[in-house]
């Protein structure tokens, strides 16, 4: 087990103490969080929804089909790309400007690349695959790079001195690592199925988009039609893919993107992108040896942080905050659910239907959903976020409680005393490593979901991209990789410092 | 003594750990020699560092370790040639990778064909039984050849006729080698000379033909 409170020089942190100063920090941010309900007829909206999943309408079928196809014809490119790309730059990941570019790639969400490339491709085949693609290299890049490192290296040691450096890493390194890379190449695909629904938020063709159009037309019959495809094709994943077709999966992703319609797009976007729409506005062709130069860009810089930044970030950490105690809340609460010893054969079998559910519908969707039915205020935000990592902390802590129960002694308890007495004790070392491991994730969530209407840093960027100042949308995306950065920092101390700095393989891939 | 000096006054061990305190050891082309001793008395490090001395001076010299060290996705075909990597290009290894080469595939399939397992080439190690993982091994020591042969326990999972067998099939392509052995009768059968290890040291260092039974029995009794 993980030991309990190891001293640190000059600072003492106890599991204890860290509980309560989130909690505290929590009761801090509560006033200013704005969770009202402002909804017109929130229980009519969520009874609507809630007949329209138990009566799905599935005549549009025909454009659903197209967006199912797109929605996976993405996911597919995407994860290909991202994962080759990723796989190349995994042996060099120890080289420092290899390590950055992926940070800075995978610091980024899909969401917003996909704002950034929409502006130099448009809303077309390209912006969709790479807004998933650039990210996922960056993270397949360092996973990749540390299953290379686990990997065993006798057949390495084997070899003779004059082995060359490429026969060497595809005969003794690439095979060990692989049925790990497979693994997670598989979870990063139900991840880009997700991201993939998500981008129709912001109008490309997928399940997203069809999502959106129905909800607002008040179609809850054909909006249950779709969600219960999307589960339907997340949950089922683990049966209709199969290694040996992956060739086969990438040509028709090939073939369902390619019916997708993409704008023409003007040559130079790019250059002009990169060489002057995100260049800060004052110093667009300007003189940069002048002093005036930089009181202008002082004064940009000034104005992004008092109008938008500060108070986004703000926002931000308060959402993520209540977000975050939520998913705590809802984690110990809903793990026992799935552990039989407490909740039964029927409850358990329910418990894990519960917790699917709320682990594959992707927070942004979930916070969407809240938001038609609750209106627009932090509320739905927190409460799709805390549901979301709530649901995936207690599916992995109720796992290990399920093994657990295999080790207990004869008599010991059952029920909620053995909930109490055994598995809220052993377990909460983990608990918490998962709860702050999830934390960086949860800010990063909190930033994406402003995009929706919440005030949060999305919702600064969404508003500068609309207003065309793509340069505001660079500094406002740099200050949400600071933030991201920070508190991943933070959480990684706070870790080691309760000494849980450490999660297992299959802990980590089902908490990223 | 004649032969060359391989290793001379030398502390071996792992870690801080010093497991054989003063070892000087010497090869000379043409022998067979067996380390004999009871398990954790050194016989893996000796060899390890027999191995790696050898291998310093840049002489063509294959090794089966006890672990194997094998690579469980890949087929038999691909583990066993291996052991020729450095002989190629990254471009000849990658095809052959990808599909097997003509010329490959019939000389990995001679190794094969000595050590039983010619059928298995196609299938991955990690669907082998022990005893196939050992030969895998062995073959691929065979297929690498050289002027000396490293071999740590290298038949202890197959059956005392087929080890016999294997043992004729490594003198054959091996004129010189060390060898640990926990087979006694086989020992005394394949070896020119015997070393055996306890406490530490070297408490037999001589031709096979000095070597009593008695002075082997003693290797093995508790102290």
């Amino acid at each position: 087990m993980i030991s309990i409170a190891r001293a640190s020089p000059g600072l003492r942190f106890t599991r204890g103490g860290i509980v309560a100063a989130f909690l505290v920090a929590g009761a801090v941010m509560l006033p200013f969080a704005d969770l009202a309900v402002t909804g017109r007829d929130p229980w009519r909206e969520l009874t609507g929804l809630f007949i329209g999943l138990v009566t799905p309408d599935f005549a549009a079928i025909e454009g659903l089909g197209f967006a199912l196809a797109t929605t996976l014809g993405f996911a597919i490119a995407a994860v290909a790309v991202g994962a080759t790309t990723g796989l190349a730059l995994a042996p060099f990941y120890h080289w420092g400007p290899i390590r950055a570019v992926c940070i800075a790639a995978r610091s980024i969400h899909e969401l917003f690349w996909a704002l950034l490339l929409m502006q130099v491709y448009g809303i077309s085949v390209a912006t969709g695959v790479m807004a998933i693609a650039l990210p996922y290299a960056g993270i397949f890049g360092k996973v990749f790079s540390e299953y290379l490192d686990e990997a065993d290296r006798r057949p390495r040691e084997m070899l003779g001195r004059d082995t060359d450096a490429i026969s060497s890493f595809l005969y003794a390194r690439l095979p060990l690592a692989m049925p790990e890379v497979r693994t997670y190449v598989l979870y990063r695909l139900e991840c880009g199925i997700r991201s993939s629904a998500v981008l129709g938020f912001i109008g490309l063709p997928t399940l997203g988009f069809q999502l959106d159009t129905y909800f607002k037309q008040g179609d809850y019959q054909t909006v249950g039609a779709i969600l219960i495809l999307y589960f339907t094709m997340i949950g089922t994943i683990r049966w209709w893919f199969r290694w040996r077709w992956a060739v086969l999966y990438v040509a028709s992703a090939v073939v369902a993107l390619s019916l997708v319609a993409s704008p023409p797009v003007g040559s130079g976007g790019l250059w002009r992108f990169l060489t002057s729409d995100i260049v800060p506005f004052p110093l667009r062709g300007a003189d940069p040896t002048a002093w005036a130069t930089w009181a202008a860009f002082g004064d940009w810089l000034r104005a992004i942080a008092i109008d938008a930044a500060i108070p986004g970030i703000i926002a931000t950490l308060v959402v993520a905050q209540l977000a975050l105690i939520l998913t705590g809340l809802l984690a110990l609460a809903a793990f026992p659910l799935i552990v039989p010893r407490v909740s039964g054969r029927v409850g358990s079998a329910a418990g894990h239907i519960g917790l699917v559910v709320g682990r594959s519908c992707p927070e942004y969707m979930l916070a969407y959903i809240f938001l038609q039915v609750l209106g627009p205020s932090m509320l739905p935000a927190i409460l799709a976020l805390g549901l979301h990592n709530g649901a995936i902390i207690a599916h992995l802590l109720g796992r290990q409680g399920e093994a657990l129960c295999g080790r207990l002694r004869r008599d010991a308890p059952r029920g909620l005393d053995l909930y109490g007495y055994e598995l809220v004790p052993r377990l909460y070392g983990s608990f918490l490593a998962l709860c702050l491991y999830r934390w960086e994730i949860i800010i990063r969530e909190s930033a994406i979901v402003g995009m929706l209407g919440v005030a949060t840093l999305g919702f600064y960027i969404d508003n500068a991209v609309n207003e065309l100042k793509l340069d505001q949308v660079a500094a406002l995306l740099v200050a949400t990789v600071l933030v991201t950065a920070l508190v991943d920092w933070l959480s990684r101390s706070v870790r080691a410092a309760i000494g849980a700095a450490r999660l297992s393989v299959s802990e980590q891939v089902c908490a990223r | 003594m004649t032969g060359s000096l391989v290793l001379s006054r030398q502390a071996l061990g792992y870690g801080d750990k010093v497991v054989l305190a003063d070892v000087t050891f010497s090869l000379a082309p043409g022998e067979r020699v067996v380390l004999l001793g009871r398990s954790g008395a050194g016989k893996s490090t000796l060899l390890n560092a027999v191995y790696r001395s050898i291998e310093r001076e840049g002489r063509a010299i294959a090794l089966v370790p006890q672990d194997h060290a094998l690579v469980p996705q890949l087929s038999v075909h691909h583990n066993v040639y291996m052991g020729r990597l450095d002989r190629h290009g990254a471009l000849y290894n990658l095809a052959n990778l990808a599909w097997p080469w003509r010329v490959e595939r019939d000389a990995v399939g001679a190794v094969l064909d000595l050590v039983g397992l010619a059928a298995e080439a196609r299938r991955p190690v990690e669907a082998l039984s022990g005893g196939q993982k050992q030969r895998t091994a062995l073959a691929r020591a065979l297929f690498r050849g050289g002027d000396v042969l490293i071999a740590d326990e290298p038949v202890t999972a197959v059956d005392p006729v087929q080890a016999a067998r294997l043992m004729g099939v490594v003198r054959q392509r091996f004129a010189t080698s060390v060898m640990a052995l926990h087979d006694v009768d086989l020992a005394l059968a394949h070896a020119t000379r015997i070393v055996g290890i306890a406490q530490g040291r070297f408490v037999i260092d001589a031709p096979v033909a000095d070597v009593s039974r008695r002075a082997i029995d003693d290797l093995y009794r508790a102290r």
